[in-house]
Parts: C-alpha cells; sequence; structure tokens
C-alpha cells in the first residue's frame, strides 16, 4: 500500500461518516430551518418570507396546548423520575440481599419500547375496566380515575406512564453515583458519629451534582421527543389536549401536509434541546480536553 | 445498657422492614402493568368484561395471542404482527450489524490516530446524537423519494444506520481511548499498518463494547416507532407502527386481550435480551449518557 | 567513525511550546546512550522522534548515516521497549515475539528459530504460551524485550523501561540490560529520569532540561566535572553539596571564605589555576568531605562547625552541618563516633570541588 495511502487512511476512513453526519444532520437541519421561512404547504417553497410560519405557530391554540404540555410534562416528568429514582437508589444502598434482582425489576421497563408501555398503561388506565373499576370494587363507589379521556388531566397519564419508563434508569444512574463517593469521606463521618440521614444529606448527595446533571439532560431530552408515548396512549387526545410539539410536527408534516408548520414547529423543538444540551456538552468536552 | 442495646437492634429491625416495604411496594409498582398485560391477555373478552383488572384468569386461554400473531387487524390488512415482527427482523439485523462495524472503525480513527480536526468531527457527531429527530423528518423523507428508498425496508435500515453512527461511534471511542497509545507504537514499530492494528490487537479486545454496542443499537432500533411510522408505508411498516394500528385501530370491538398479547410479542425480543444480557445493556445506558 | 546515531540540530514544538531545542547528539556503535532528566525535560520526546514516531521541526537525524526524515518508524531499523511493556494483551508470549516478524512476512521456520534463541536468552521459554496479563512485571519486562531482540536493529530504544518494577526488580533487570549490552554489543539509547540507572549503565550521558541539553559526556565526567549547577545538583545520590562562598586573590591562589553557622567565617585555599569571580558556589559530593584522620589527601583542608543531623546508613554515616547557609552533607565512615551538637573538624577535599557562578550557574 502506497505510503500516502497508508498515511491517509485514519482520515479516508472516518471521511464518509464525517460527510453523512454534515449532509444528514446539519445539512437537513438547514433545510429545515430554510423551509421554516418559507410559505410551504403540501410541497416545499424555497422562497424566504420571513416569520410568518413562526407567527402563525405562536398564534395558534393547538400550539399552545403543545407548548404548555411539554412544559407541565417536562417538569413533572423530570421532577418526579429524579425524586423517584434517588429515593429506590437511596434505599438499594442499604445493603440489600436481593439488591441485583431489584435492580433488574425496577429497570426492565427501559427496554422496552415507549409504544408497548403507553399500550400497557392505556389499559391500566382505562375508565371502567382498569384501575378505576378495581379501586371501585374494593368499596370507594364514588372513586373515578377517567384522567385518559379527561382534557384537562390527560397529561398526567403521559407523566405516569413516562415516569414508570424511566425512573428505573435514573435509579441506575444514582446508584451509580451514590457509590463512587469516596468511601473514606464516608467512614469517616460515621465514625465522628454523623447520623445516616445526615451523611446522605450532607456529604453524598452534594457530591453527585454531575449525576444530577446528566440525568437532568438525559430526562430533559426524551421529555422533548416522546412521541411514541404521546401516540400509544392517548393519540393526542382527547382531541388535542395531551399534543406535545413532537406530535404537533408530525400532524402537520405527514396529515394535514402543513410543510411550514412542520418545519417552524420542528426548529423551536431544536432550538429548546439545544439550549438544555449545548451547555452540558460544551462544559464535558471542555473537561475532557484539559485532562 | 442491656436495654438500650436491644432497643437498637429494635430500631435496626423496624428500619429493615420499612425499607424491604418500600421496595416491594415499588416491585408492585413496576411488575404490575407487566403482570396485567400477561393476564389480561390470557383471557376471554367476557372474563375482561366482567371480572377485575388484577384478577387472575379463571380460564386460560391462548386465543388472543393466536389473532394478535396472525388475523389482527393493521388498518386494511388483517394479518396479525407476523410479516411486521419479519419486517423489524429485516430492519433491526443489518442496521445493527453495519452501525457497529462503522462505530468500531470511526471509534478506533477517533480514539488513536488524532489528526488535526479529528475532535472536531467528534463533537460533530456527538452533536448530532442529541437532536430531536423531527427536524429531519421532513427533508429525509424527501431525499428517501428521489434515491427511490422511500417506504422500503432498505430505507429504514439506512436511516437507522445513519443516525445510529454517532451513538456506535461514542461507545468505541470512549472504550478505545483507555487502550494504551503505546499499544499502538509498538505496533507501528513492528512494522503493522493501520488495518492490521485494528484487525490483530483492536478487534480482539473489543468484545464487550461490541455487545454493549450490538445490545443498545437492537434496542433502540427495535423499539423506535418515529421513523417506522414515517418512512414505512402499509407493507413495510415494523412491528411497533403495527402494534399501534391494532391498538388504536377504530375499527370494531376492542379486543383488549389481543392488544395486550400483541404488545408483548412486540416487546418480547428487547425483553428477552435484557433478561439475558441485562448488565450489558445498563452499562450501554449508563455510557452512553453519562460520559460525554 | 562508526557513528550509529547522529542527532543534528533537532528542534521541536508542540505550537508555541518549544519541546527541543538544538539538540546534537552522536554515538557510535556499541554505545549505550542515556537520556536523563526530570519529567518533562524532553528526553521521552527525543526518544519518539528518534523512532520516528513523532515528527521533528528543523534538523536531522542519521541511524547509521542515513538520513530518517520521511522514514517510518518500521523501516529505521530500530526497536523499542515501553514503561508499560506494551504487550499485546490477546496474543500469547510467542505470539507477541513473533508479531513483527509475521508483518514482515518472514518465513515460519526463521520466526521460530529465532523465537527459541531469543527466549533462550531471556529465559521465557517456559512462558511462550502464556497471555500478558498471566505474567509478573518483570516477566512481562522480559517479553517486552525479547520483542526488541527478535528483530535485531540498529539500534534498541528503551523508554523508561524499569520505572513500573519495584526496587529489588529494578536493580536485578538493570544488571539484565547491562548484561545483554555487553554480550550483544548492541547500540541502545535508553529514557530514565531515575540517575542512578543512567551512571550504572551509560556509556554516555545526555542530561535535559526544559528541552535543553545541560550536558553531554561519561558518568565519569557528568559526576565528577558536571556543567552547570543542574547537572550538579541532579547527578549523584545524595546530590552535590552546593556552598555559597567570596574568594580573595592571594598571589597565585584563591582565598575562600565561607559563613559558618555561628557567623565566623572560615578560610580554605584553592591551588589550582583557575579563576574565580568574587561571588561563588562551591560544588563537593558528601564523598569529599570526611572525618579528621579519614584520609591522607595532600589538598584536604579543615572546617570546624556544628553537627545537625547524623544519618546512620549501613556502611556509612551522613553528617549534616551548615556552611555557608546551606545544609551540607558529608560522609563518615560508619565507625566514626559523631554527636549531634558537638563541633568537629571536617576534612574538605577541594581539589575534586567545582566551582559555578551565582548568577549563570555555569562551571567555571
Amino acid at each position: 500500500m502506497s505510503s500516502w495511502l497508508e498515511k491517509h487512511l485514519p482520515k479516508i476512513v472516518l471521511a464518509p461518516s464525517f460527510i453523512v453526519i454534515i449532509l444528514f444532520v446539519y445539512g437537513f437541519i438547514a433545510w429545515t430551518a430554510w423551509v421554516s421561512f418559507t410559505k410551504s404547504r403540501l410541497m416545499p417553497k424555497y422562497d424566504i418570507v420571513g416569520f410568518i410560519q413562526y407567527d402563525r405557530l405562536f398564534d395558534s391554540p393547538r400550539w399552545d396546548v403543545a407548548i404548555n404540555n411539554l412544559f407541565i410534562f417536562g417538569f413533572l416528568f423530570i421532577l418526579i423520575s429524579m425524586f423517584l429514582g434517588l429515593i429506590i437508589a437511596i434505599f438499594l444502598d442499604q445493603k440489600i440481599r436481593i439488591e441485583g434482582a431489584l435492580r433488574t425489576i425496577y429497570l426492565y421497563p427501559m427496554a422496552l419500547s415507549l409504544i408497548v408501555t403507553g399500550t400497557a398503561w392505556k389499559w391500566m388506565l382505562n375508565p371502567g375496566l382498569g384501575l378505576e373499576a378495581v379501586i371501585k370494587n374494593l368499596g370507594f363507589n364514588n372513586f373515578t380515575f377517567d384522567w385518559l379521556i379527561n382534557p384537562d388531566f390527560a397529561i398526567y397519564t403521559v407523566v405516569i406512564a413516562g415516569v414508570w419508563q424511566a425512573s428505573g434508569f435514573v435509579m441506575a444512574l444514582f446508584l451509580a453515583g451514590l457509590r463512587s463517593v469516596d468511601q473514606e469521606i464516608i467512614k469517616a463521618a460515621q465514625v465522628d458519629g454523623v447520623p445516616t440521614v445526615k451523611i446522605y444529606t450532607a456529604i453524598i448527595i452534594p457530591s453527585m451534582t454531575p449525576v444530577f446533571l446528566s440525568a437532568f439532560i438525559v430526562l430533559a431530552h426524551l421529555a422533548i421527543k416522546s412521541f411514541d408515548l404521546v401516540i400509544a396512549l392517548t393519540g393526542g387526545g382527547p382531541g388535542y389536549a395531551t399534543d406535545l410539539p413532537a406530535t404537533y410536527m408530525y400532524t402537520m408534516a405527514f396529515s394535514r401536509g402543513d410543510i411550514g408548520q412542520a418545519a417552524s414547529s420542528a426548529i423551536i423543538m431544536m432550538i429548546v434541546v439545544f439550549s438544555v444540551v449545548v451547555p452540558y456538552l460544551y462544559s464535558e468536552l471542555r473537561n475532557k480536553n484539559d485532562q | 445498657m442491656i436495654n438500650s442495646v436491644s432497643k437498637n437492634q429494635l430500631n435496626k429491625i423496624i428500619l429493615r422492614i420499612f425499607l424491604y416495604l418500600i421496595l416491594s411496594v415499588f416491585v408492585i409498582y413496576y411488575l404490575l402493568p407487566l403482570f396485567v398485560m400477561i393476564t389480561t391477555s390470557l383471557k376471554s373478552l367476557e372474563e375482561i368484561r366482567t371480572g377485575s383488572l388484577i384478577a387472575l384468569p379463571r380460564n386460560i386461554t391462548f386465543e388472543a395471542w393466536g389473532t394478535a400473531w396472525s388475523t389482527a387487524c393493521t388498518g386494511i390488512r388483517c394479518e396479525g404482527l407476523k410479516p411486521f415482527f419479519w419486517n423489524s427482523i429485516f430492519i433491526a439485523i443489518p442496521a445493527v450489524i453495519i452501525s457497529t462495524l462503522i462505530g468500531a472503525i470511526n471509534g478506533y480513527v477517533i480514539a488513536q490516530w488524532r489528526f488535526k480536526g479529528a475532535n472536531i468531527i467528534f463533537a460533530l457527531m456527538l452533536f448530532g446524537c442529541f437532536i430531536p429527530f423531527q427536524v429531519i423528518l421532513l427533508p429525509m423523507a424527501r431525499v428517501l423519494g428521489l434515491i427511490d428508498l422511500a417506504g422500503s425496508i432498505s430505507g429504514l435500515i439506512f436511516v437507522h444506520v445513519i443516525y445510529g453512527i454517532g451513538f456506535t461511534t461514542l461507545f468505541f471511542r470512549n472504550y478505545y481511548v483507555s487502550i494504551p497509545v503505546e499499544l499502538v507504537k509498538a505496533a507501528k514499530i513492528d512494522g503493522a499498518t493501520f488495518l492490521r492494528i485494528f484487525w490483530s490487537i483492536f478487534l480482539p479486545l473489543s468484545l464487550p463494547i461490541t455487545v454493549v454496542t450490538v445490545i443498545w443499537q437492537f434496542t433502540q432500533i427495535w423499539n423506535d416507532f418515529l421513523f417506522g411510522v414515517s418512512f414505512s408505508e402499509a407493507g413495510t411498516q415494523p412491528i411497533t407502527v403495527a402494534l399501534n394500528n391494532i391498538v388504536n385501530s377504530t375499527t370494531g370491538v376492542k379486543e383488549y386481550n389481543v392488544d395486550m398479547a400483541a404488545a408483548i410479542i412486540a416487546a418480547m425480543p428487547t425483553l428477552l435480551v435484557y433478561i439475558f444480557a441485562g448488565k450489558y445493556f445498563i452499562r450501554g445506558l449508563t455510557a452512553g449518557s453519562v460520559k460525554g | 567513525m562508526s557513528s550509529i546515531l547522529n542527532i543534528k540540530n533537532v528542534n521541536k514544538n508542540f505550537g508555541k511550546i518549544s519541546v527541543l531545542n538544538d539538540i546534537d547528539i552522536n554515538i557510535d556503535k556499541g554505545d549505550f546512550l542515556v537520556l536523563v532528566g526530570p519529567s518533562g525535560c524532553g528526553k521521552s520526546t527525543l526518544l519518539n522522534c528518534i523512532a520516528g514516531l513523532e515528527k521533528i521541526n528543523s534538523g536531522d537525524i542519521f541511524i547509521d548515516n542515513k538520513n530518517m526524515s520521511d522514514i517510518a518508524p518500521k523501516d529505521r531499523d530500530i526497536a523499542m521497549v515501553f514503561q508499560s511493556y506494551a504487550l499485546y494483551p490477546t496474543m500469547t508470549v510467542e505470539k507477541n515475539i513473533t508479531f513483527g516478524m509475521k508483518v514482515r512476512g518472514l518465513s515460519d521456520e526463521i520466526q521460530q528459530k529465532k523465537l527459541i534463541e531469543v527466549s533462550r536468552q531471556l529465559q521465557i521459554e517456559n512462558l511462550l504460551k502464556r497471555k500478558p496479563g498471566q505474567l509478573s512485571g518483570g516477566q512481562r519486562q522480559r517479553v517486552a524485550m525479547g520483542r526488541a531482540l527478535v528483530r535485531n536493529p540498529k539500534l534498541f530504544l528503551f523508554d523508561e523501561p524499569l520505572s513500573n518494577l519495584d526496587a529489588k526488580l529494578r536493580v536485578e533487570m538493570r544488571t539484565e540490560i547491562k548484561r545483554l549490552h555487553y554480550d550483544l554489543g548492541a547500540s541502545m539509547v535508553y529514557v530514565t529520569h531515575d540517575q542512578i540507572e543512567a551512571m550504572t549503565l551509560a556509556t554516555k550521558i545526555v542530561v535535559m532540561k526544559n528541552g535543553f541539553i545541560q550536558q553531554i559526556g561519561t558518568p565519569e565526567e557528568i559526576y565528577n566535572h558536571p556543567a552547570n549547577i543542574f547537572v550538579a545538583d541532579f547527578m549523584g545520590s545524595p546530590a552535590m553539596n552546593l556552598i555559597h562562598a567570596q574568594t580573595k586573590k592571594e598571589k597565585d591562589n584563591y582565598q575562600i571564605n565561607i559563613k559558618l553557622a555561628n557567623g565566623e567565617v572560615a578560610s580554605l585555599t584553592e591551588k589550582r589555576k583557575l579563576k574565580l569571580p568574587k561571588d561563588i558556589i562551591i560544588g563537593i559530593r558528601p564523598e569529599n568531605i570526611t572525618e579528621m584522620g579519614s584520609k591522607n589527601k595532600q589538598n584536604a583542608q579543615v572546617i570546624t562547625s556544628n553537627v545537625d543531623i547524623v544519618e546512620p546508613a549501613g556502611s556509612d554515616t551522613y553528617v549534616v552541618t551548615k556552611l555557608g547557609e546551606t545544609e551540607v552533607t558529608a560522609r563518615f565512615h560508619s565507625e566514626t563516633k559523631v554527636k549531634i551538637g558537638s563541633k568537629i573538624d571536617f576534612l574538605l577535599d577541594l581539589e575534586k570541588a567545582s566551582y559555578f557562578n551565582p548568577t549563570s550557574g555555569k562551571r567555571i
């Protein structure tokens, strides 16, 4: 093999992937951004007309609901998942004999498709035959749990299903984080007579900030992308009560034939994701380069 | 003295019981949906309507399973999940293999053959992992149409490979970075070339990370819905899309047992992988998302 | 002249930082060159440049009188042994040693022949079927050397090969390497931060600091005639004493005035033909400061000073006193009884002393 080829082979090998990423990630983003500034409907038009798609977007009541839902869902989903994950991780950290089996049970939902999860919870929360009926049969005749079909509460069913799926993963992350704390510091505290609860609140949890950050990033990312879950659980309904930006975009793109709206909503989604992920990635890569 | 010691022990025992109690509550929380899915799939519609959600089936029947597999309706076709199960297989296996291989050689280059710009390329690829895929749906649909892959299995393989490269490269790069650079130096002095070093030295070392990557990719691709629903047509849909069609079809009577059976069939492969190779799966989750 | 390695005017920088400056070194066939210096002095970088693993920015490197610019490591006819051994982890010892030959397309017979030869020489015959993970540190190092030996190279390069071994093993392996050098008559370039290794192994030493050569010379030259304060202090253990003093010219000789701990000034006479400035630093090794009656040195002179610390070290006893505002170590016989705080006589052999300019650090 000629020495020029040998010398440049690494670059040549990496090149196709590089080109692919440039085209299919950044090129496509650019295309979508371009289209979001046009009057495209069913077919893309390429004449830039300004911000009219974004104006339409922000005027749309359906988009309002979607964004609103994103914040409600995002906030609750992240908060409850982190809280549950932390509690379970702390409990599991207490030298439980069947820890391995428990971890497997807590984590298996992550292996499931969100469609499966949505389907399962759709059935569980079925008004009339699901959990509502079970509780009623226990004697609480006035118990109603029709959140699934209630426009005001439907979004919370997505939270329930989402938390079920993701909290096990958060637990795994936190458990690893808890265990990576320097054991010597903990021993010193125990010798000093610090009560266990205080050891957790004053020493362990504060030192876990990077893990919290990672969990937050992953959950935020999941929340913004959650499309499958809503489709399976509520179909976006009732009406569009559980719409999220992801489902809004899909509807605009493939059902309504409104590419301009689809593009602009997609770009907004991307901006939201970036504003969360970019600072994180930047600081991570910075740290790597300093090492 | 003796009193306070046994009081302490009592406290400890009470705390332990409390701990196990709470953990058991969570076990129920996580297992309940699976339990309900299985039991519901084994009941007759009659029993479902009249019985309780959480009761065990009185008469176990596999009828729903048969329906789910071969006759359930996914839109205008009523062939059950079987053809779509195979669609997912034909999509997932090539896509996993190709994206893993590409990730391996990419990771090798970025980790061990630092050249100017390698880090920037890596950063760009890493970045690409985080984008919401909504932002590429429209242009990808057009491009697939242009290269005549729209609605085809090959088209879906293509899409999954392209957007899988970022993750697979990340996994392999993080793994290869911890291999001492002196190994490559020694091999260079021994006369080995770029490809030879990869083949003889790095690949034999790569089993653990390959397992992690394959499991991660398989799970992602098998469970995918967004690409499936956007880029397939009636005959080429993956199993997740078919499942959704069965469950959310607006025609006829809701057959909850069939829905549940279908969900379990769709979940089976990744669930089995998880049960048998769980620790590698977890390694993939934490490696891919915690590290930058 | 059988030059095996000629480094001419080599410079290297990483961006704005200069890591090698005007490096000029020449060694002959059979030489054992040691590059020694503190971490970050550039010695490993220089070794990598000789190997062709890193590029130089200017200058030339000749191996066996051939210019090595643009020549890949595998074509330089060199072999290298690394600090971390760098054995291929998934291959057996046998495969590790024969890998290079296999890549070069040598026949199986030749590979086997050389393998047996080398494993016999290094006594690793019984390890051939094992993998690196199953070997001890010392065994791994031997295998790494085996891999190098089998190439029959023009130049052996060693990058701190003993730093990962424990003290006892290190001494054993050091002797092994020295014996190998003698048996093979091979040319070797060896990098270390341990000056004892440098002194015991080298035929020629290059002392480096911050990318500059501080001194090139035989171990004897480096030890007895260090070119500057850095070399004086770095080489030799315990380190050379560096004492501040003032000079006064007295006809043909110099009067050397050293401040004692109690404020008095002791005077010594330097009789050698030198030109000394007013302020100097005297470099004198502990073995050249001894107890009264220990050696009959014609030019040994006496200083009386307080004993601060006494350190018995088996065959010798180190006695520390304060001269010229520095802690000075003297080497006494272990039988000599010395009490802390007592005022005793020290015998200084000025003939063996070196003088340095306090501002430039250079040897006078």
